[in-house]
């Protein structure tokens, strides 16, 4: 009944094909066309498909798994590459998240990218990565997901790079690739391990798994052979592709490639670096979520502490830069980590080994926040886009009372920032609060760091926000380029995104209070089971109280014209501002293990050996082959009498070898 | 005789069909100026015909299991058929230009892949011998078709001396299996073989007349000269057709006839896929002639094919035949670039005629990279895939020696990628102020070339091809 669900991946695939190959020789406006409508078509077979998948009866109270594809690419005895789709809560959520996100960058790009040499090659690209990100959410087994996973992060590479000419794209994409492959490794050794012990790769335990009831229905695979060869291999293995989800969503310290990728072209960005490829790591989680719980919830509390960590740091270093795309950049990790938090606190410990609501909250709220986060990040970088558009410039230096000029943009931005400063009746207050509401219930130490952390979220968007649109004027610039309001192509995603964002906050907060069914929770939850938000309203409260305190405070610092008590604190913190605007001098550590200890300590011998033993070898082996060529020479001396003799010698010989043995 | 048994031999009778009727074409378009034109596309289209019957039919033996087919041995019928075709489309050029014989041509063409497929389907050694013959006997005069040409005499006089030769060790190979066993047919030699001396006399003499068809070191030494002598078409079906033929039938008739003597044959692989292999890839080298340097080249896959034997089991079979199918189109795109060349440039095969051949005809010199690189095993081209399962088959068998011949097999790979890489370094790199003017390919060389590359392209990654082999069973 999903068969159209194949369209989904064909389409952006063959709009790349059409686009890498004759894109050239199309006009600029034709192959933005062609991009934009298969993404259009894609778009409404997703929300069909989420329509239509919601819409069916649950079975058991579960929403039913549904694989319409599944063809096996390459059998090895046991093992089975296969390739196909899978649709379950989460995927079909992702679809949305992405066709969603992927649409309004496409008709974006008309606008931003108008004019830029290689557009067509952009659209391409754009084509390839929707494809890939479709492919790895839809995955029905892990080798799939990994195929998948490995072509975005090649897209993202491309689109980095897209302005190739200018040296710190070049730069950033390569580290991003390396960083990211760096990870994959170890998600490859944890595949692996995996499908050695456990003698599949497929996911068909989504959605079957009772959780926490001791009775876990695998189709496929042998979960109990991997757990009878030692309790250590499962977690190991989940661990090990964890490391590969953390290098794809910038979990410190892995974070490194994500600020520098920001060089690529803004609505990439947006698309990228902010609603689906960084969230690959999330949903990576949340695929392998019922092995987590049920056979490494220890391991889980990894996960928790590195968001924990993550959400602080990356919050911290947002304070203090001045470039808005990377205040951005890290504001996402930031958020990531707490998808990552959510996931990690949703253990079934404290109520035994039934997994009960409370429980099942952090994986809701993770999700939730993925969805919400998806929405307004997207806007925020497409409206960074719009002002640097405008401005020429990523610096906030040149900015500052933009208000004026840019009154779209400036609601907008203003609607994403109330969302992800957790402010009620936008879309980001209902998830964060589920997600402090689960730290709470894992820990109260976790609950209030992450409350203290989402305080300083409010705080640097606003910040940001009265950067850009209100404080000091940079009227030179102003004067000699005055900014502008970005054409409709630009603006109109921004309202899409932000009405998508204002509708969900405000639906979700009244339900939340009220108890009303039909929420997120209904759709996406942990056992698949209706869930119903409902809010604690003490934490509710306090967290809202705490944002809009830390908002006053960044417009009692930031908003005026001028700024005394933000020079007074950069004069008195000075060291501490540096360390937070050099992001801690995190790449200058790397740079120093890299180049100092695995270079020179490693490295070096290393190529010692390899010049001076195993080269020597290799070339020992190559003078030898040549000369075993020349000296073998004259046996083939065109003579057929001796080729007889050689012949009958030849069996002779084998006859008194197999004689011998 | 009960002459219906006739009919259950259907890929056969439609070969006999087909030589009739290319017989009587020739007969009739004997003073027709078209008449090259017209035999070649009744010969193709009888191929196809051949090739899609054999698909259809279900295999079944005759006269009393001196016949004997199997899914896995039409499976192989129809590639060979295939690979022929291709031989064809490629002779084309060949064919119409310095030939006014082309009848003939076809119809020893048809004879041989005749006598290949009575071989490959034999029950007993006496049909085996005799498919074995009417195989030999034509492929001689194929090699001999250059009449004006010495080395073309030369090759086919020192292929049917040696072949002749073989055959008497074989022979003598097949007397000595009938001495202890006292009988001819597969099954039946299966229930009495044992591990006596006489028995592995027979085993090995009659292993050293496959050996030379398959050349197989040390009973190599006719291909180089051989090879380099025919005319380039006739070199491509020695190096593709008749191998796999004279492979699958060696790995039946092991498995069949020899089953309970798998521990010896095992050895004598062994030994021969390793000299091969690794003799061959030294000889490869330092070649200097390109028809000579693939002549080395295939001694060497066919060391890789063997490998697929050692397996003995079902996954051997569907490896081996999986590998001549893919070898088969990386080769003849080889072959057809070689021939091409060959009749635009006053017949050059020299590999210093391939300096700096990109500059001058970028296309066919990027579809003969595709082509050394699916034989080198470089991904993700079909040529990765067949090595890959072949190794599979290797070490199915569990023996610590088949590790150590699959581990020196990986290792040759290094040295074949090293001189495969030579050409391609030729023809992208190496300087030259003359290098071969351009030419435009004609259609039969197109046909040939688009075949090739599509199966080097898809059958490794479309994976319906292997398992379409995987599941005929022997």
């Amino acid at each position: 009944m999903f068969s159209y669900t194949l369209f989904i991946m064909l389409l952006p695939l063959l709009s790349f094909i059409v686009l890498g190959l004759a894109g050239m020789k199309m006009q600029h406006k034709v192959a933005g066309l062609i991009g934009t409508c298969s993404l259009g078509i894609v778009t409404i077979l997703s929300y069909l498909t989420a329509f239509q998948y919601f819409g069916m009866e649950r079975v058991d109270g579960v929403y039913q798994t549904f694989v319409p594809y599944n063809f096996t690419w390459l059998p090895l005895g046991n093992l089975h590459f296969d390739l196909g789709i899978l649709l379950d809560p989460i995927s079909v959520m992702m679809l949305i998240v992405i066709s969603t996100v992927s649409l309004m960058v496409h008709i974006y790009s008309f606008g931003y990218m108008h004019g830029e040499k290689g557009f067509q090659r952009y659209y391409a690209f754009l084509s390839l990565f929707t494809m890939s990100m479709l492919g790895l959410v839809l995955a029905t087994n892990i080798f799939q997901m990994y195929m998948f996973w490995e072509l975005v992060g090649v897209s993202s590479y491309l689109l980095i790079g897209f302005y190739y000419p200018l040296k710190p794209a070049i730069a950033a994409s390569k580290k991003a690739f390396i960083v990211t492959r760096f990870a994959d490794m170890f998600f490859l050794v944890g595949i692996l391990t995996f499908g050695y012990f456990v003698d599949s790769f497929s996911f068909s335990f989504a959605g079957d798994i009772v959780m926490g009831q001791g009775t876990t229905p695998f189709i496929e695979g042998n979960i109990a052979k991997a757990v009878a060869a030692g309790g250590f291999i499962i977690p190991t293995a989940l661990v090990l592709m964890f490391i590969g989800g953390a290098g794809k969503s910038a979990m410190f310290p892995l974070h490194i490639w994500l600020p520098d990728a920001m060089e690529g072209p803004t609505p990439v960005s947006a698309l990228i670096h902010a609603a689906t490829m960084v969230v690959a790591g999330v949903f990576q989680i949340a695929r392998m979520f019922p092995l987590w719980i049920e056979y490494a919830p220890q391991a889980m509390s990894i996960v928790v502490w590195v968001g924990v960590f993550t959400a602080f740091y990356a919050a911290a270093v947002a304070c203090a830069q001045s470039d808005i795309k990377r205040v951005l950049a890290f504001s996402t990790i930031s958020q990531i980590a707490f998808m990552m938090v959510a996931l990690g606190v949703s253990l079934p410990g404290h109520h035994g080994a039934v997994l009960d609501n409370h429980a099942q909250l952090g994986y809701m709220a993770g999700m939730f926040h993925l969805f919400t986060h998806a929405m307004f990040k997207a806007c925020l970088f497409l409206g960074a886009g719009c002002i640097i558009h405008a401005v020429h410039s990523n610096e906030m230096a040149l900015m500052g009372g933009l208000r004026k000029y840019m009154p779209i943009t400036h609601i907008t931005f203003l609607i994403s920032c109330l969302a992800i400063a957790g402010i009620p009746f936008f879309s980001g207050f209902s998830s964060k609060d589920e997600i402090i509401t689960a730290c709470m219930e894992y820990s109260p130490v976790v609950g209030w760091i992450m409350t203290g952390i989402a305080a300083m979220t409010a705080f640097y968007m606003f910040r940001l926000y009265y950067g850009i649109f209100w404080g000091t004027e940079n009227k030179e610039a102003h004067e000699h380029h005055t900014p502008h309001e970005a054409p409709l192509t630009m603006t109109i995603p921004l309202i899409v995104l932000c009405v998508i964002t204002v509708g969900v906050g405000v639906y979700t907060t009244l339900g939340g209070f009220m108890e009303w069914g039909g929420s997120f929770g209904s759709y996406v939850s942990a056992a698949g089971t209706d869930y119903t938000i409902h809010f604690n309203t003490q934490i509710a409260l306090t967290s809202t109280v705490i944002a809009i305190l830390s908002i006053c405070l960044a417009t009692y610092i930031y908003k005026g014209e001028s700024q005394p008590i933000a020079d007074r604190l950069y004069k008195t913190f000075p060291k501490l501002h540096r360390a937070a605007y050099k992001r801690f001098y995190q790449d200058e550590i790397w740079q120093y293990v890299t180049h100092r200890i695995i270079f020179r300590c490693v490295s070096t011998p290393i190529a010692w050996f390899d010049r001076h033993v195993v080269d020597g070898t290799f070339n020992f082996l190559a003078w030898g082959a040549n000369e075993g060529g020349e000296s073998i020479r004259s046996w083939q001396s065109g003579d057929v009498r001796q080729y007889a003799v050689w012949f009958i010698t030849g069996s002779v010989a084998l006859t008194l070898i197999l004689l011998c043995i | 005789m009960n002459y219906s048994e006739f009919l259950k031999m259907i890929p056969e009778a439609f070969l006999v069909l087909a030589l009739i009727l290319v017989f009587i074409g020739d007969f009739c378009l004997n003073k027709s100026e078209r008449k090259n034109a017209v035999l070649s596309k009744l010969a193709a289209a009888l191929l196809v015909v051949v090739g899609v019957v054999t698909t259809s039919v279900t295999p079944e033996s005759a006269f009393g299991g001196i016949y004997a087919s199997s899914a896995a041995i039409n499976v192989m019928k129809v590639i060979l058929a295939f690979g022929t075709l291709i031989v064809m489309i490629m002779a084309q050029p060949w064919v119409e230009k310095t030939h006014r014989l082309a009848g003939e041509f076809y119809m020893l063409l048809i004879s041989t892949l005749l006598g290949m497929f009575m071989m490959m389907s034999s029950g007993s050694f006496l049909l085996f011998f005799l498919g074995l013959e009417t195989a030999s006997v034509p492929l001689a005069c194929m090699v001999a078709f250059d009449r004006h040409r010495k080395d073309s005499a030369e090759g086919a006089a020192k292929y049917i001396l040696v072949a002749t030769f073989s055959s008497g060790v074989m022979l003598f190979g097949i007397s000595f299996i009938y001495a202890a066993t006292g009988t001819l047919y597969f099954d039946d030699v299966a229930n009495v073989v044992t591990g006596s001396p006489l028995c592995i006399m027979g085993l090995t003499f009659f292993f050293s007349g496959l050996g030379f068809k398959i050349s197989l070191v040390p009973f190599h030494f006719w291909t180089a000269d051989t090879y380099q002598g025919a005319p380039t078409p006739v070199t491509g079906y020695l190096s593709v057709i008749s191998k796999g033929a004279a492979a699958i039938t060696l790995c039946t008739i092991l498995m069949k006839a020899f089953g309970p003597m798998v521990e010896y044959w095992n050895y004598l692989l062994y030994i021969v896929i390793v000299l091969s292999i690794t003799l061959a890839n030294l000889f490869a080298i330092r070649q200097s002639e390109l028809k000579r340097f693939m002549a080395f080249s295939s001694i060497s896959q066919a060391g890789y094919i063997m490998l697929a034997v050692v397996g003995n089991g079902q996954l051997g079979v569907a490896a081996l035949t999986y590998y001549v199918l893919v070898y088969i189109v990386a080769n003849m795109a080889v072959f057809t670039v070689i021939n091409v060349v060959e009749h635009n440039n006053g017949g050059r095969t020299d590999m210093a005629a391939y300096n700096g051949f990109y500059q001058t005809n970028p296309k066919l010199s990027f579809l003969m990279t595709l082509a050394l690189f699916s034989l080198a095993g470089i991904p993700p081209f079909a040529g990765m895939f067949s090595k890959f399962f072949v190794f599979m088959a290797g070490v199915q068998n569990g023996d610590p020696m088949a590790y150590i011949v699959v581990f020196i097999a990986l290792v040759n790979t290094v040295v074949s990628l090293y001189y495969y890489l030579l050409i391609v370094k030729a023809m992208y790199i190496t300087k030259t102020d003359t290098p071969l003017p351009t030419f435009k390919s004609d259609n039969g060389t197109k046909i040939a070339l688009a075949l090739c590359t599509a199966g080097i392209a898809l059958f490794g990654v479309v994976s319906c091809v292997y398992e379409w082999i995987a599941a005929a069973g022997l």
